[in-house]
C-alpha cells in the first residue's frame, strides 16, 4: 500500500515545493489566510454592534458562523487555479510527457496532483478559520460549537475536493490552460450557486441541512473523481493534439450511431431501437426503482413539513362530483389545445431535464423528473389529512394517462442517466466526445420513437379521460 | 531489445501509424526519419507504453508494451520532442525527482546525478532554476533525465536539437558510448548527417508507414545506384579517355576529371587506374564521391505512393 502511494506523494511534494516558488500563488494564499480573516473579524464586530442596537441578537448569532464559512471558503478557491495549472498547465508545457513515460501509474499521477492541488489551500483555509475564531473569541466572545466547527471543516474540505476533481475533468478535455480556464466556468457557476444556497441555509440556522449538503458534495466529488480517474490517462492526454471543434466529424459520429446498421426504416425500428433499449436495460431498472422513491420522498416531506391541508384547499377536492368533466369542458380544458399544451409541456421538461442531466452526470435531470412524483406523493399524503385515501388520490390523478406517462418518464430518466454516465465511464478506444455523441444519438432515437408518442397519447388521455376518473374515484 | 510487428495506431478516423515492423538489437542504433506528422512520435509513444497500439504488437527489453506497460516504462529512457523541464527547479533537484520516480536509492541517485551532469558539462552544484538555462543546456538536462535510471533501451527524439556544435558533438559521443555499452537506441531526427553518423539502420517513415529501411550504404545503393568515383588528372594531359571496362559506366566528365559508377569497385578501380597510367594519364586522385543521405531521403519521400516492395531493402 505504502509502496503504491509513495510515488503519488513524491509527485505531490514536488508540486507543492514548486508551487511555493510561484509568487502568483503565494500572495493570494497568504492574503486570504491572514488578512481576510482580520477583515471578517472587523465585519463581525461591526455587525454585532449594529444589530445589538436594535436587539436583533439572532442576526448576530447567525452572521458570525456565516462569516466563518466564508473565511474557510475563500482560500480554497485557489485550489481551482492550482489544479488547472497542475493538470492543463503541465500538458501545455509538455512537462507531463516525461512523467507519462515513467513507471508511474495513471492513478498515482492523478492522486499526486490531486493532493498537491488540495493540501495547501485546505491548510490555508484551516489557518484562516483559526485566525478568525481567535479573533471573534477575543472581540465578541463567540466560540464555535465543536459539531458546527466540524461541519465547516468538512464543508470546506469537500468543496475543495469538488473544485479540484472538477478541474481535473475539465483539464483532461483541453490542451491549454486558456481553454481550461474557459471551461472552468462549469465549476465556478455551480459552486457560486452552492455557496449562495449554503449561505441561505446558514442564515436560516438549519444546521441539519448542512450535513445533507456535505453528503451531496461528497457524492458529487466521488463522481467527479471517478470521471477524472477515467479520463486522466495516457491515451486521453496524449491522444489529443488540438482542441479543434470538428462539426462535420461530430455529425458523422452522431449520424452513424443514430442510424446504426439499419438499411430501412423498418429495420431501424425493429433492430436498432430494440438494440438501444437493451443497452439501456440497467438504467431502466434503476429508474423503475426511483419511481417509488419519488413518491416516498413526497410522503416523507409532507409528514415532516406538516402543512395544514386548509392551506392547499384540499377540501375542494372532497366536494368534487360527477360534474367535474362538464365543468372542465365548459371552461375549455377538454380540447385539442389542452392536449397540445400538456404534450409540449412534457416535452419541454424532457429537454430541460436532459440539459440539466448533461451538466450533472445525470443527477439533476433525474431530480427534475422525480419532482412531479414527489409532488404527487406530497399532495397524496396531504390528502390523507383531509380524509382522502392517498392511493385513491393517486389513482384519480394519475390513471389512466399515468399508464403511458410513467413509462415515458422512466425511459427518459434512464436515457438521461446513460448520457450522464458516459461522462464518468468512457468506453474503451473511444474519446469522451464520441461516447457522449453516441449516447445522445441513442437518447434521440428512443425519445423520438417512444417518449414523444407516449407523451402525446398520455396527453390525449389526460384531457379526455382523466377528468372522468377523478370524478369516479373522488366524486360523491 | 526492441521488436515490433504490424504496429498500428488509429486516432478516431486518422491512421497515424500503419503496420510498422522494427527490430533493434542491443548495441544497435536505429534512426527514424520522416517529415513532421509522419508518425515518428506516435511510434515512440507506443514503444514506451504511453499509447496503446490499435493493432500489432511490440516488445521492448523483453516486455510486451500492452501487457507489461509498467515494466516497459521502467526499462526505457525517453527524450521527448519537447524537453518539458520544470523551469522553477534546479537541475539536481529535477533529476533527483525523476530518480525517486524510478525508485532509485538516495545514494545511487546522488552519484548518478553528479556523474550525468558532469558528463554533459553541466555544473552539479548549480542551484539556478532550469528556466535560466540556454536551450542547449536544457536539452542536455533532458537527456540526463532520460538516462537517470541507466535504462537498457533509449528512445531519443531530436537528441541534439538546439545545441551548439560542441554540445552536439558531446551528445553524439555519449550516444556512441551508450551503443558500445549495449544499449538499444532509437533516434528520431531531422538531422540526416547525424543519423548517418550514429545509426546502424535507418528507417524512413511517411504517412505512418516505413517506406524504406536498411543501413545507410544499402539505402544509397538502392536509391542512388552503385558507388560513384571521381578521377582527377593533370589538366595539361590532352586526348580522350581510353576505352573503359564494361563494368564501369561513365556518369559525367569535364576538363581534368571524370566520374563513373561500378558495382565492383575493388576489382575495377585497380584495372581502371592501370589503364589510365598505361595511356600516360597523370592521375592526381581517385576517390569515392560522397553521396548524402539527404538525396536518399528526398527521393524516398517524393516517391508518389509508397509500395510494399520498397520496404526492408536491408
Amino acid at each position: 500500500m505504502w509502496a503504491d502511494l509513495k510515488p503519488a506523494f513524491v509527485v505531490a511534494w514536488r508540486e507543492i515545493r514548486d508551487m511555493f516558488r510561484d509568487w502568483r500563488i503565494i500572495i493570494p494564499i497568504v492574503g486570504l489566510t491572514v488578512f481576510f480573516p482580520f477583515l471578517m473579524n472587523f465585519t463581525a464586530r461591526q455587525v454585532v454592534g449594529y444589530v445589538q442596537q436594535y436587539g436583533a441578537n439572532l442576526l448576530a448569532t447567525r452572521f458570525i458562523p456565516f462569516l466563518l464559512m466564508i473565511v474557510g471558503f475563500f482560500p480554497i478557491t485557489v485550489s481551482l487555479v492550482i489544479a488547472l495549472e497542475s493538470f492543463a498547465g503541465e500538458s501545455e508545457r509538455h512537462s507531463i510527457e516525461p512523467l507519462l513515460s515513467s513507471p508511474l501509474t495513471d492513478l498515482q499521477l492523478y492522486l499526486g496532483k490531486l493532493l498537491a492541488s488540495l493540501v495547501p489551500p485546505v491548510l490555508a483555509s484551516m489557518l484562516g478559520i483559526g485566525v478568525y475564531l481567535v479573533g471573534v473569541n477575543r472581540s465578541v466572545g463567540w466560540n464555535a460549537p465543536p459539531l458546527f466547527l466540524l461541519q465547516i471543516i468538512l464543508l470546506t474540505s469537500v468543496q475543495a475536493l469538488v473544485m479540484v476533481s472538477g478541474a481535473v475533468v475539465v483539464s483532461t478535455q483541453t490542451t491549454s490552460v486558456r481553454a481550461a480556464n474557459l471551461l472552468s466556468s462549469f465549476i465556478i457557476i455551480p459552486m457560486a450557486l452552492l455557496i449562495q444556497g449554503e449561505a441561505v441555509v446558514m442564515l436560516w440556522g438549519s444546521d441539519e441541512i448542512l450535513w445533507w449538503i456535505i453528503l451531496g458534495e461528497i457524492v458529487i466529488s466521488g463522481m467527479l473523481m471517478r470521471a477524472g480517474i477515467a479520463h486522466f490517462n495516457r491515451e486521453e492526454l496524449l491522444g489529443r493534439e488540438l482542441d479543434v471543434l470538428n462539426l462535420h466529424r461530430s455529425w458523422g459520429v452522431f449520424k452513424n450511431a443514430f442510424i446504426g446498421e439499419a438499411r430501412s426504416f423498418k429495420e431501424w425500428i425493429s433492430v436498432e431501437v430494440w438494440k438501444t433499449l437493451k443497452k439501456t436495460a440497467i438504467p431502466l431498472a434503476f429508474s423503475l426503482l426511483l419511481l417509488p422513491v419519488g413518491l416516498w420522498v413526497g410522503f416523507y416531506l409532507s409528514e415532516k413539513l406538516n402543512i395544514s391541508p386548509a392551506l392547499l384547499n384540499l377540501k375542494q377536492i372532497m366536494d368534487m362530483n360527477a360534474g367535474i368533466a362538464s365543468g372542465l369542458r365548459e371552461s375549455g380544458f377538454i380540447s385539442p389545445g389542452a392536449v397540445l399544451y400538456i404534450w409540449l409541456h412534457n416535452l419541454r421538461v424532457v429537454l430541460l431535464a436532459t440539459l440539466a442531466g448533461v451538466f450533472s452526470f445525470g443527477v439533476f435531470g433525474i431530480f427534475i423528473l422525480l419532482a412531479p412524483l414527489a409532488l404527487m406523493g406530497f399532495l397524496a399524503q396531504m390528502a390523507t389529512t383531509a380524509g382522502i385515501d392517498r392511493w385513491n388520490f393517486l389513482a384519480a390523478f394519475s390513471l389512466p394517462h399515468g399508464f403511458l406517462e410513467f413509462p415515458a418518464i422512466i425511459i427518459t430518466c434512464a436515457l438521461i442517466m446513460r448520457v450522464g454516465a458516459t461522462m464518468v465511464t468512457p468506453a474503451q478506444d473511444q474519446s469522451i466526445s464520441d461516447s457522449w455523441l453516441r449516447a445522445l444519438a441513442d437518447w434521440l432515437k428512443i425519445v423520438l420513437v417512444l417518449v414523444v408518442p407516449l407523451f402525446l397519447v398520455a396527453a390525449i388521455v389526460e384531457v379526455y379521460v382523466t377528468p372522468y376518473t377523478i370524478s369516479f374515484f373522488l366524486g360523491r | 531489445m526492441i521488436e515490433a510487428e504490424g504496429l498500428s495506431k488509429q486516432f478516431e478516423d486518422f491512421l497515424a501509424v500503419d503496420s510498422i515492423n522494427l527490430q533493434v538489437n542491443a548495441g544497435e542504433v536505429l534512426a527514424l526519419l520522416g517529415p513532421n506528422g509522419a508518425g515518428k512520435t506516435t511510434t515512440v509513444r507506443m514503444l514506451t507504453s504511453v499509447l496503446r497500439p490499435t493493432r500489432g504488437w511490440a516488445r521492448v527489453a523483453g516486455y510486451d508494451v500492452v501487457k507489461e506497460a509498467a515494466r516497459v516504462r521502467a526499462a526505457v529512457g525517453v527524450l521527448t520532442e519537447q524537453h518539458g523541464l520544470y523551469e522553477r527547479m534546479p537541475a539536481p533537484a529535477y533529476l533527483d525527482f525523476f530518480g525517486k520516480i524510478y525508485h532509485m536509492e538516495a545514494a545511487a541517485r546522488r552519484d548518478r546525478i553528479r556523474s550525468l551532469l558532469e558528463g554533459f558539462g553541466l555544473d552539479p552544484d548549480d542551484q539556478r532554476p532550469t528556466g535560466e538555462y540556454s536551450k542547449g543546456m536544457r536539452q542536455k538536462l533532458a537527456l540526463a533525465r532520460a538516462l537517470i535510471h541507466d535504462p537498457p533501451v533509449l528512445l531519443l527524439d531530436e537528441p541534439t536539437s538546439a545545441m551548439d556544435p560542441e554540445s552536439a558533438r558531446l551528445v553524439r559521443d555519449a550516444i556512441h558510448g551508450l551503443r558500445s555499452a549495449n544499449r538499444a537506441i532509437i533516434i528520431c531526427t531531422h538531422n540526416l548527417p547525424e543519423a548517418e553518423e550514429l545509426a546502424d539502420q535507418i528507417a524512413i517513415i511517411r504517412r505512418g508507414r516505413i517506406i524504406i529501411q536498411g543501413s545507410s550504404t544499402e539505402l544509397k545503393q538502392r536509391f542512388l545506384g552503385p558507388a560513384e568515383f571521381e578521377v582527377r588528372f593533370n589538366t595539361s594531359q590532352n586526348g580522350s579517355l581510353p576505352d573503359l571496362p564494361d563494368q564501369i559506366q561513365l556518369t559525367s566528365q569535364g576538363e581534368g576529371w571524370f566520374r563513373y559508377q561500378t558495382e565492383q569497385p575493388q576489382e575495377m578501380n585497380p584495372v581502371l587506374l592501370q589503364r589510365l597510367l598505361a595511356h600516360d594519364f597523370a592521375v592526381v586522385s581517385l576517390q569515392e564521391v560522397n553521396r548524402s543521405l539527404e538525396q536518399v531521403y528526398l527521393q524516398a519521400i517524393n516517391t508518389p505512393e509508397p509500395s510494399k516492395d520498397l520496404n526492408d531493402v536491408g
